[in-house]
């Protein structure tokens, strides 16, 4: 009873957030509804007792990636969006190619039955002990690319943001 | 749907017993309770803690401070609090009515839903969640979202500026906080408070060793200050002392009140807030810094844990363990913390923005992660 509600409950504030995302016209309400979506997916971990994930999900996410954009988006003081934006035709068609693949890749999702015992495993999953393991015995490999990806890219943000001295 | 009968209940356990019902899930008890508990202490704690605040800063600037109301002044809170709470509710004309609204409510439900987790003594504990430490810095982190909201929404620009302070100060303190914390999970294996609390007494289960050194011997039997988080790896001492600088600037108290320091920014992110929206913003700080005091506590001072050793036939941890005792013990904890936060609030003088982000990337990052690879270490080797 308590869980089906939740899940409704969290389920339309996601959608309604996300919603709100991409029709807000302030940039500052735009960023706001993500953090909400954020949070509400979050919620929606909790009630399939992924604690990590959902944990993860507030503090990188709603926490830190959020905050910083909203950061960017006051310090910049971006005013509201008032013209009615008139897409280009390049733009229309990457929109047409992006939304063709959300809905195939959503048909696939939703063409995943699992099996009972599948789903028990997939909740043992969301444990913390069993995550760790998983990242630094099975798939250390691709942890460490993901690390060395993510330097990269701080090193990169570090050179251009620098400012060089003129010789 | 089996809704709650029209017939009134013919006893409060009555009335209790059809909500849970009609709930299906024992609702009303852990639940009701779990959240006016917490709210009821925070309130009494408020009142106390700015009593006390008022106090100790008159003593160290050699004033009475507030004697006029109630014996020693005890009242002066309360009839500060009524003020605030029967001030007029206003709102700036230009300010955005729904963020400077939500801006205080998301600051106080983040930091109050921190209190889910904090385990009080070894009966009392809101939600064991696995991953609490973790949990309540993620959801106090969230504060930082209200701060943006709050200052944003107000439309001024000393609000803007207290709140972009804010932020980057908050964040940048979030991450030697989070390894010094790291450090303290390395050294006791869980995330659980409840758990990591456990391993620092006589209640524990593991052997424990001093500084980790096998050779000593365990330690367990003797229970007390020697089994605290605290002595269990050398490296401990130092990442506390990081913890809790940063934790001080998490909390935007001095020396690290930047955001609102009066002489620069008036009030700072909160300038425009008056009456009962302020006085939520204000038992948000004094919230938070009860739980950033709690989690220092439990993470290396030992939890609820006594600090009385036993002393060969003088059983002082066996006698002063408990579940009254444990939340005796890690309420003084964390109270002390708080007093401690007061007196360098009172005693040293503000940074400044630059001077505070050089000591936190500088100094306290580079330091919390030498902690933690020694911390790592020193448990690796004594294995």
């Amino acid at each position: 009873m308590l869980s089906t509600f939740l899940f409704w409950f969290l389920s339309v504030i996601a959608i309604a957030a996300a919603i709100g995302t991409i029709t807000a016209r302030n940039p500052v309400f735009s960023a706001l509804s993500l953090v909400l979506n954020f949070f509400a997916l979050a919620g929606l971990y909790l009630t399939l007792q992924a604690e990590f994930i959902a944990v993860i999900q507030v503090i990188v996410y709603a926490g830190a990636i959020m905050v910083l954009f909203l950061f960017v988006i006051m310090l910049l003081n971006l005013g509201s969006d008032s013209k009615d934006a008139i897409a280009s035709k390049l733009q229309m068609g990457l929109a047409i190619i992006a939304g063709g693949g959300f809905v195939l890749m959503m048909t696939r999702i939703f063409m995943i039955q699992l099996e009972p015992n599948k789903k028990q495993s997939v909740l043992m999953n969301g444990k913390v002990e069993k995550i760790g393991e998983w990242l630094l015995k099975d798939y250390v490999f691709p942890f460490e690319i993901i690390s060395v990806i993510l330097l990269a890219s701080l090193v990169g943000a570090i050179l251009i943001a620098k400012k060089y001295k003129a010789h | 749907m089996k809704i709650l009968n029209v017939i009134p209940p013919a006893s409060v356990q009555q009335f209790f017993e059809r909500i849970t019902q009609f709930l299906g899930y024992d609702f009303i008890p852990g639940t009701v309770l779990s959240v006016l508990i917490p709210i009821g202490f925070i309130a009494i704690y408020a009142l106390l803690a700015v009593y006390v605040e008022r106090k100790v800063s008159a003593f160290i600037q050699d004033r009475v401070g507030p004697i006029e109301v109630g014996p020693y002044g005890l009242l002066q809170t309360i009839a500060d609090i009524t003020k605030l709470l029967t001030k007029e509710d206003i709102v700036p004309k230009n300010a955005d009515k729904v963020l400077f609204t939500a801006g205080p409510i998301v600051i106080f439900s983040a930091v109050f839903a921190g209190w889910a987790a904090l385990p009080f003594s070894p009966a009392f504990l809101g939600s064991a969640v696995t991953v609490g430490v973790f949990y309540i810095m993620a959801i106090v982190s969230i504060d930082v979202v209200g701060v943006l909201m709050a200052g944003w929404g107000q439309n001024n620009k000393y609000a803007l500026y207290g709140a972009i302070r804010a932020v980057a100060q908050i964040i940048s303190y979030e991450i030697p906080a989070g390894l010094a914390i790291l450090t303290a999970v390395v050294a006791s294996g869980s995330l659980n408070l409840q758990e990591i609390s456990y391993q620092q007494g006589i209640l524990s289960k593991e052997p424990i060793y001093l500084f980790g050194i096998k050779a000593l011997g365990d330690v367990r039997h003797i229970g007390g200050i020697i089994t605290w988080n605290i002595l269990q790896s050398p490296i401990l001492i130092l990442a506390y002392v990081i913890y809790f600088i940063a934790s001080l600037a998490e909390c935007n108290r001095a020396p690290f009140d930047i955001p609102e320091g009066e002489s620069e920014l008036v009030a700072g992110f909160h300038v425009e807030y008056g009456g009962f929206k302020f006085a939520v913003v204000f038992l948000a700080e004094y919230a938070m810094m009860f739980i950033v005091g709690t989690i220092a506590a439990v993470m290396f001072l030992g939890g609820w844990n006594t600090i009385l050793p036993n002393i060969g036939p003088v059983k002082l941890a066996d006698w002063t363990t408990g579940p009254i005792w444990g939340a005796f013990w890690i309420l003084s904890k964390t109270l002390f913390a708080i007093f401690v936060h007061i007196w360098i609030r009172w005693t040293l003088p503000r940074l400044r923005a630059d001077q505070l982000m050089n000591l936190c990337w500088k100094v306290l990052t580079p330091a919390a992660f030498i902690c933690l690879i020694v911390a790592t270490l020193w448990k690796m080797l004594s294995l």
